[in-house]
This record gives C-alpha cells, sequence and structure tokens, in this order.
C-alpha cells in the first residue's frame, strides 16, 4: 500500500513541523492521542466548533475597537475567551498573542490592542489552515484504506 | 472507568462554548456521562431537580462581566457557586480549572469546599487523575 505509507509519512511529517514550530503544542497532541478506530473525528469534532466562534471572536473585536470609546473591558473579555478556547485545542501561537493583547488591554493602548488584532488574525487564519490540511491528510489515509498514525 | 456496570458522571460548569464542548467530549472519551451548564445558578438548579453527578468540573474565571474585577478574572462567581453547592448538601468531587495557577483566590475556594484545581486547559491526565480519585472514593 505505497500510496498510504506516503501519506501516513506526510501526516507524521506535517505534524511534527506544526509542534516544532510552535502552531500547535502539546495540548493537541494529546487529542490526537485520544481519536481512534471508535472516534474517528474526535479531534475534528473538538477543532470546528473552535473555528466557528473564533471568527465571531474576530468580528466582535473589530468592531470593539471600532467604537468611539472603546470599552477595554469589553475588548479584554472578547481575547480571554479566545485565549481559553485556544488553548483547549493547543492552538500554541493563538493563545500567546492572546496574552500579549490582555497586556494592551489593561493598559488601554489601542494602537497596541490594533496591531495585535491584526497578528491574531494573521495567526488564527494560519492555524486554521494548517489544521485543515491535517484533516485532509488524515481523511485521504482513511480512504485509502490506512489509520491515521498516532504521534509522539 | 465503571464502578459496578455504572459510568462515572460529570457535570461541567464553564460560560465559554468551545470550552464547554471540549470539555464535554473530552470527559464521554473516557466513559464519564457528561451535562453541561453555563454558570453556578444552573448547575445549583440541577442539583435541586435532583441530578447527582460525581465529579463538577468549574472553570475558575467566570467573568462578573459587570463587575470592576474583570481585568485578569475574578473567582468570586465560583466562590459563590462552591459555597452554595455544599451548603446544599452535595458531597461530590468538585474540581476547578484555572489558568491563573497558584493565587489567592484558591485558598478561598479551598475554604469554600474545592477539592482541588488545576491548570487549564483540562487534559487527559487530569481526567485520568479525577477518575483515580472517583475510584478510590467508590472502592
Amino acid at each position: 500500500m505505497e500510496i498510504v505509507g506516503q501519506l501516513q509519512k506526510q501526516f507524521v511529517d506535517f505534524s511534527t513541523s506544526l509542534n516544532h514550530e510552535g502552531f500547535l503544542d502539546e495540548q493537541y497532541l494529546q487529542l490526537q492521542k485520544l481519536q481512534d478506530e471508535s472516534n474517528p473525528d474526535f479531534v475534528c469534532e473538538v477543532v470546528s466548533l473552535f473555528f466557528d466562534d473564533s471568527e465571531k471572536l474576530l468580528n466582535n473585536l473589530a468592531t470593539a475597537l471600532q467604537q468611539q470609546v472603546v470599552d477595554f473591558k469589553q475588548v479584554d473579555a472578547h481575547v480571554h475567551q479566545f485565549k481559553g478556547s485556544s488553548s483547549s485545542i493547543g492552538a500554541q501561537r493563538v493563545k500567546n498573542m492572546c496574552v500579549a493583547f490582555r497586556n494592551f488591554c489593561e493598559e488601554k493602548n489601542l494602537d497596541g490592542c490594533l496591531r495585535c488584532l491584526q497578528q491574531l488574525k494573521h495567526e488564527y487564519f494560519l492555524v486554521k489552515n494548517k489544521l485543515e490540511t491535517l484533516f485532509r491528510l488524515e481523511r485521504q489515509i482513511v480512504e485509502a484504506g490506512g489509520t491515521v498514525p498516532v504521534i509522539g | 472507568m465503571k464502578k459496578g456496570g455504572r459510568k462515572f458522571s460529570a457535570l461541567v460548569v464553564d460560560d465559554d462554548q468551545v470550552i464547554r464542548n471540549f470539555e464535554e467530549k473530552l470527559l464521554a472519551r473516557f466513559e464519564l456521562e457528561t451535562k453541561v451548564v453555563k454558570n453556578g445558578e444552573e448547575a445549583l438548579k440541577l442539583f435541586r431537580e435532583g441530578y447527582t453527578f460525581d465529579v463538577v468540573v468549574m472553570d475558575m474565571e467566570m467573568p462578573v462581566k459587570n463587575g470592576p474585577e474583570w481585568y485578569g478574572g475574578t473567582c468570586r462567581p465560583l466562590v459563590q457557586a462552591t459555597r452554595a453547592l455544599r451548603a446544599m448538601g452535595v458531597d461530590c468531587m468538585i474540581v476547578g480549572v484555572t489558568s491563573r495557577g497558584d493565587g489567592p483566590e484558591k485558598a478561598e475556594l479551598e475554604a469554600a469546599g474545592l477539592n482541588c484545581c488545576w491548570e487549564k486547559p483540562l487534559n487527559d491526565k487530569i481526567v485520568r487523575t479525577i477518575l483515580d480519585e472517583l475510584a478510590k472514593k467508590s472502592s
């Protein structure tokens, strides 16, 4: 099953690089380990809601920062939420961005917040893209008759 | 893990939908029958309705949205919820999940009747530790 072997190697290499580059941390690896034949969609189900919710949060953040008088507590509340959800799925760079963002909220630094929002969007869409690639590889492996390797 | 054929049950209390979903799925993966609620009041309501759980898993940073203490979060709602649950006679395990490690709030929570707290996010190690504790209690 040469195709399966190739796909599996691609999956392992890609997963490993995402971990090394800090996109996904130990939390994600642990979630991956909980996925098996009887729970084949475990990670995808957990992550899907994160995607939906994140996009709403980013819109809410943009709106909140565009107000005449910015309510930094409201902005902070949104970032706090994003920090929690991103850390639960292991999206490390997104989570770290949220930590920096909260500091600017506390300082009521609008420019800092606006810059963080741009960086946060960037990191979020990067990790989303990478996760979608990972899920696609998993589907291809299963469709080719193989099993998804467990990392680590 | 089952005790005498019955699965352990868990109540997740968290104000964030993504976290509720994530914790529910994680606990279910370890065969806990899990219910989820948004806040302390809803948790109390379930207990008043006669529900029982082997463990309650609560976020220690549920915000008081209109409160002055929002920066950094506050555990006040959780101290209140824990106290209220204990006052009702709820004696199951109550664990807190926090992203703020060791803080002054922890002592207050433990005094209120929280069994222990863990660094957020919830993960397989924490769930396994909880299951071990539950197994010890039931043996």
